[in-house]
């Protein structure tokens, strides 16, 4: 069931949480909306449900499979909703949870008894809590509880199915292992998901295809590969993972950096730390930097230095390529920058560049 | 550890003052009071009691509270938990000033309240009495008056306590209700009552002990009808008032049961909601 989002726009009061949101979103897909807290991902997904109504503006809709689903209520529109605090129905077991949707369908769509524990035992097999029907939520790890809120969003056969920040509220040992469980899940069942959250890494790994937001509009969406390698803005280059900023200006259609910045003609150029070589002497285009200190307990080897400008950058590198070319606190480097991108007031720029 | 505790603890001296006192207050204000009441209830025996309460105008007064109770009780369970539900679960203008106003029955004192309804409704000079009684409606020095002044004086009672609870459940479990294809009263029904259910039962007997009790309200409204319009407080107040004593405290004795019963199930539930 493929979705599409048209001209949506929320406003709360003078706040505009959502400005003229367009976005398609294929069958079968898990696509991730990202973006940090405020920028409307939430509120996109709410009105996606039902459980929020979105500005009345013409054109604007939520279209599930060519049909406009604007005006059904929450409760017709068949969404499985998975929420941050799981939501669960404190008074019920886990098994009265996942049976909730099924008992209450009208007497002529409802399932006998039979077939609703049958679904249900299918379903707590599927999260791996097939012992635990009888427990009550408060009895349940936070986990255990998300992976119940799951199956009782699974249980109405929903058409999509959407997650508020899922891992949220967990730890983060339980949130790794969760996440892929939910990958695995999604191959297996294959409904058009969507799930909203802040962590760029969960994103990446979790998702088909990610949307990055910021400040109610999308900044940039497509598959992660290609969002994380070609950035489109400043925010979304940011936004997905650690970056070293050079403030610069632009002349003649070159960007210059090392050079007074200029306000109006403003060039930032953005390095991820794993794109850089450093270099023991003097090469065209290396940025001299001061070593101040080398970490090298972790998958990579992380490197703190400092450029003229007494500006912080990091580093990181292969154990490998440290071992072929070891620094040391206070060495005098040059950094080469292998990978860059180049902003003009928050957009992609490409052209010629000196540093 | 064992030493900080000690350090947290009172002297030993001021414990026991604070113990005292505690004891002492409560012997006084609890116990005597009520001793008193046993003391004078049954103090010609149980037959002088039993005819005290079953003579027709105790039994009218006894009726009539019971009347009272059972219309208000169930009225202000209703608008009490409409009322908490709207203003713990949704945001909007002028929330707080409805949550203090709510608070009014118990900042009025009662007298004034049953004072508003006589000015209000009263026949000759109220507001609405001259119109009501060109309809034939007669609501002041009525069981209709008495149970509009209880229904006023009570109506804090269970909309208080649900407002905090409801505030801190919040409602995403309403809405994943919904999400999961439940309509309203289905939701209200199997997710919003059975998760308020003892904080409202807990506001249901204080309703019920306080429409039991009311005198001040009461009193002003009822116009003092033997048989009629005489509930049982103010059967008390009659009675003590003609130095019927034995009598008086008969009917305080039934009073201070349901106070008592009240006090038993109020720290039964406490401890289910808390």
């Amino acid at each position: 069931m493929s979705i599409k989002i048209k001209n949506i726009s929320k406003t709360f009061g003078d706040f505009k949480a959502l400005d003229h949101v367009n976005l398609e979103i294929p069958t079968g897909k898990l696509v991730a909306i990202l973006g940090p807290s405020g920028c409307g991902k939430t509120t996109l997904l709410r009105i996606v449900a039902g459980l929020e109504t979105p500005d009345a503006l013409p054109g604007a809709d939520i279209v599930f499979d060519q049909i406009s689903a604007i005006k059904s209520p929450v409760n017709r529109r068949q969404v499985g909703f998975v929420f941050q605090h799981y939501a669960l129905f404190r008074q019920m077991t886990v098994f009265e949870n996942i049976a909730f949707g099924l008992r209450i369908k009208p007497r002529r769509e409802r399932p006998s008894k039979e077939e609703i524990n049958d679904s249900v035992h299918k379903l707590l097999d599927l999260v791996q809590l097939s012992r635990l029907g009888d427990r009550y939520p408060d009895q349940l790890s936070g986990g255990q509880r998300q992976r119940v809120a799951l199956a009782r969003a699974l249980a109405i056969k929903p058409k999509v199915l959407l997650l508020d920040e899922p891992f949220g509220a967990l730890d983060a040992q339980v949130r790794a292992s969760l996440r892929r469980w939910l990958r695995h899940l999604h191959d297996t069942i294959n409904v058009t998901s969507i799930f909203v959250t802040h962590d760029q890494e969960e994103a990446l790994e979790v998702a088909d295809e990610v949307v990055v937001m910021n400040k109610g509009v999308i900044e940039q969406s497509g598959p992660s590969n290609d969002v994380f390698r070609h950035p489109m803005t400043e925010f979304v280059m940011n936004f997905l993972g650690e970056v070293n900023i050079f403030h610069g200006r632009f002349e003649e259609d070159k960007a210059i950096f090392g050079a007074a910045p200029h306000a109006e003609s403003e060039a930032k150029m953005l390095v991820r730390p794993h794109d850089f070589a450093i270099l023991g002497h003097q090469n065209s285009g290396g940025i001299p930097a001061e070593v101040i200190r080398v970490l090298t307990a972790g998958p990579v080897v992380k490197i703190e230095l400092a450029d003229q400008l007494k500006q912080t950058l990091y580093v990181h590198l292969s154990h490998a390529e440290y071992a072929d070319n070891p620094v040391r606190v206070l060495d005098k480097v040059y950094l080469i920058p292998k990978s860059t991108r180049i902003f003009r007031n928050g957009e992609s720029w490409s052209g010629d560049y000196v540093i | 550890m064992a030493q900080t505790h000690r350090r947290n603890q009172p002297p030993k001296w001021l414990h026991f003052i604070i113990g005292l006192a505690a004891v002492t207050i409560v012997i006084l204000f609890v116990v005597m009071p009520l001793g008193v009441i046993i003391k004078e209830a049954f103090g010609k025996g149980f037959a002088v009691w039993y005819q005290s309460i079953s003579e027709a105008d105790a039994l009218a007064a006894v009726k009539l509270t019971l009347i009272t109770a059972a219309i208000v009780v169930p009225l202000n369970t209703v608008f009490g938990v409409v009322m908490a539900w709207a203003l713990a679960k949704f945001e909007f203008r002028g929330r707080t000033f409805l949550i203090s106003l709510i608070d009014m029955p118990f900042a009025v004192s009662p007298v004034v309240a049953g004072l508003i309804f006589v000015l209000l409704l009263g026949p000759r000079n109220g507001w609405l009495g001259p119109w009501l009684a060109d309809h034939n409606i007669h609501l002041v020095f009525s069981t209709a008056g008495i149970v509009i002044a209880t229904l006023f004086v009570t109506f804090p009672f269970v909309v208080r306590e649900l407002i905090p609870l409801m505030r801190e459940q919040g409602s995403e479990e309403e809405q994943a209700a919904l999400s999961l294809g439940a309509g309203g009263w289905r939701m209200f029904f199997k997710i919003t009552l059975p998760n308020i259910k003892w904080g409202l039962l807990y506001g249901v007997i204080l309703c019920t002990a306080r429409s039991v009790g009311e005198f001040g309200a009461v009193s002003v409204v009822s116009g003092h009808i033997r048989g009629e319009t005489n509930t049982l407080p103010l059967h008390v107040e009659i009675l003590y008032n003609e130095y019927s004593f034995t009598a008086a405290f008969a009917a305080a004795s039934l009073l201070s049961l349901v106070a008592v019963l009240t006090i038993v199930f109020k720290s039964v539930l406490e401890r289910r909601v808390h």
